[in-house]
């Protein structure tokens, strides 16, 4: 069926994959139909997905460094950009995204414009000469440019130290949906997704895990927008949502000016025995908060997460796989483009499921509703039953007014297709796109920080004689360690205390930006210059996040630099401090010009040789 | 100047001409948010827009426009890459 390499076929393999996956979910529908139990069919969603991507994993095995490292460096980018799709798009973005909009409406998504304009600094400023670099890694490049161990190893500690923050996060998620989908108790859940996972990425490194990523994006898109589009048009909003919800979104600020949009307070919260991290209906959907103040918060948010986007090692080296810059350049433009497709999504699902909820006139609609009615609903009661909804009625009326209504975010995803009263097979399919999200991402990050972990650190600095075998063995035994290690972390259900996803992105951006950008756009940057900036910016921007984050010392933000920003701090005082520096010392050598003329060069040999 | 400057040149203005455009859809028009809301598209309030498709599809057009001009930047001083490169 499949002459020739496999590189050649893959349009033909992802086809075929697509197809049968399509093939599946008839099947789970037909089975559905037929009286198969909505359990086994989450079950068997998760499973077969699972196995598919390990038996990738497993065909994809390779005893060959740049096999293991940059996946021989042959991936075409349309493949790239959907590998790198959903190496980014992590369990938060699949079940959480449009939770938070659903809760924070305008506000809230600062994050979805921060989370792509990244790509426009990662294409323009640093993937394409990363890519004539040819490293392996991200400290890799600090290493060679500006030479030394120090410099390498202080890269090696700011990516531990980003990703890591990730991954406990990506793991949880794992573990939440294993668990809910094969019904196990969460602990072991965290465990079974661990495995998952290192099946994906412990035989063939880069190159397993680049080509699971793909296989995961295909079914966690297909998982995003059959629900979007099937509740957009059984429900009547129109058969295109992204372009026919103005209306509804319009009705959504006539309604809530209707109902008044109340602020709980904590007491009477606290009092009606509100499950921790249920939220009511407090913010505009789509109004902007006025004021300096309010506009700054969102800029300073965007900020953040498009500078720690250009800095996070497991996005910029997925652009060390592809053939050529040029493939990396356009292989970017491919990345935001896939990523699009579920971030222009997320507000309409997030418009759906709230205009189902609160509009009195549709049948779905729950405000304004007698509350012993509304516990009568099915699907009400089953969330209510595990402490994912609850109602409080405050004013006692027996009747759910706006602010009784409370929810958690991830119930957004979770539950409208089965409030718009789609087929259970629905649910099962989000179940494996959410997995596959998950997983992806924990792949990417686990992998990013073995490799520092194993080339930079091992084979560069410890043993530079070590052989093949060796590098790999090391290589491997440190995957699973990591992901032990985040395993363990995320099962002792301390996430909560470990803080925001957002903070990997300060984190990365106040020790890694400006030494990458520095390092091909400034000649002058010098090894001590970059060695000060990094530091500097880290322990700067950790400084201020314990200053500021509430459960440390939770003093008040400056300028509204609060918690999640506080890599505008590290990042600003990692610029100023490495710029300084290499002023004060002597200029970089001949050799270190030359190698940085040399990267500005898209044609000719990479810096370092192809395998080193 | 040598070619390779000249190349390096026009590649840093393309990089400052997209930066820029990015600074429009990322930051600048959401400095006036509440007055784009004053106005809609498709029915959705501007502001809203932008934020949930607009700003969003302009990087994407925006990244494949900059990466199409640095091939021809990258052709015109003889630096396009070979196939077996």
């Amino acid at each position: 069926m499949f002459k020739g390499n496999f590189i050649d076929n893959l349009p033909k393999i992802y086809g075929t994959y697509t197809g049968g996956f399509i093939v599946f979910i008839i099947l789970m529908a037909i089975a559905e139909q037929a009286g198969m139990t909505a359990k086994t069919i989450g079950i068997l969603f998760v499973a077969f997905t699972v196995c598919i991507y390990a038996l990738i994993g497993y065909l994809s095995r390779t005893v060959q460094v740049d096999a293991y490292y940059v996946a021989g460096r042959q991936v075409p980018t349309v493949f790239n950009g959907m590998a790198t799709a959903a190496d980014w798009m992590s369990g938060a973005s699949f079940v959480a995204m449009a939770g938070g909009i659903y809760f924070g409406g305008y506000t809230y998504m600062a994050f979805l414009v921060g989370w792509t304009g990244g790509y426009v600094l990662v294409s323009s400023l640093l993937a394409p000469y990363l890519r004539k670099f040819g490293c392996y890694t991200v400290p890799d490049f600090i290493g060679t440019r500006y030479g030394g161990n120090f410099a390498r190893f202080c890269a090696v500690v700011v990516l531990t130290l980003a990703s890591f923050t990730y991954v406990t996060a990506q793991i949880n998620a794992t573990g939440t949906i294993a668990s809910r989908a094969l019904s196990i108790p969460f602990e072991l859940g965290v465990w079974v997704g661990l495995v998952s996972i290192l099946l994906c990425s412990m035989l063939g490194g880069m190159r397993a895990v680049t080509w699971t990523q793909v296989a995961q994006y295909i079914v966690l898109i297909i998982a995003y927008l059959i629900p979007v589009f099937w509740i957009s048009n059984k429900s009547g909003f129109g058969f295109f949502p992204h372009f026919m919800l103005g209306e509804e979104v319009a009705r959504l600020g006539a309604l809530e000016s209707q109902f008044g949009l109340v602020k709980n307070a904590a007491a009477d919260i606290k009092a009606a025995g509100v499950p921790g991290g249920l939220k009511s209906i407090s913010v505009s959907h789509s109004g902007v908060p006025e004021g300096g103040m309010a506009a700054w918060k969102f800029i300073s948010l965007a900020l953040c997460m498009m500078v720690g986007t250009a800095s996070l090692p497991h996005i910029l080296m997925r652009y060390f796989t592809t053939p050529s810059v040029k493939a990396a350049r356009k292989s970017v433009a491919w990345s935001l483009f896939f990523i699009a497709l579920l971030y222009t999504s997320a507000p309409m699902l997030a418009t759906l499921s709230k205009i189902s909820l609160i509009d009195p006139n549709l049948p779905t609609g729950i405000i304004g509703k007698p509350i012993a009615e509304i516990m009568q609903i099915e699907w009400v009661n089953a969330w209510i039953n595990v402490k994912q909804a609850f109602i409080a009625d405050f004013n006692g009326d027996g009747i759910l007014q706006l602010n009784e209504w409370f929810m958690r975010g991830d119930v957004v995803v979770l539950a409208t297709p089965e409030v718009a009263g789609l087929p259970y097979v629905i649910s099962g399919l989000v179940a494996a796109g959410g997995m596959a999200a998950a997983m992806s991402t924990a792949d990417g990050l686990i992998l990013a920080i073995a490799n520092a972990l194993s080339h930079d650190i091992y084979y560069k600095i410890i043993d530079p004689k070590a052989d093949v075998r060796k590098r790999l063995l090391v290589a491997r035994a440190l995957l699973i360690v990591i992901g032990a290690a985040g395993a363990y972390i995320a099962s002792m259900r301390i996430t909560s205390i470990l803080g925001a996803v957002a903070w990997a992105f300060d984190f990365a951006m106040s020790g890694l930006f400006f030494p990458l950008i520095l390092g091909v756009w400034w000649k002058r940057a010098t090894r001590q210059g970059a060695i000060a900036g990094m530091i500097a910016g880290l322990a700067s921007g950790t400084a201020y996040l314990i200053y500021v984050y509430p459960k440390f010392m939770g003093n008040a933000p400056w300028l509204g630099i609060d918690h999640l920003r506080f890599g505008i701090i590290g990042a600003s005082v990692c610029l100023v401090v490495m710029v300084v520096v290499s002023l004060m010392t002597e200029e970089p050598d001949k050799a270190t010009q030359q190698m940085v003329d040399e990267v500005r060069v898209p044609s000719g040999k990479t810096i370092l040789g192809k395998q080193h | 100047m040598s070619n390779k400057e000249k190349h390096w040149e026009k590649t840093k203005g393309l990089m400052i001409i997209t930066l820029i455009i990015w600074f429009v859809f990322g930051y600048l028009i959401f400095m006036f948010g509440s007055d784009l809301n004053t106005s809609s598209f498709m029915g959705y309030p501007l502001a809203y827009y932008m934020c949930a498709q607009g700003s969003i599809i302009a990087f994407v057009v925006l990244i494949f426009w900059f990466a199409n001009r640095q091939e021809k930047i990258d052709e015109e001083f003889g630096f396009t890459e070979k196939e077996d490169d």
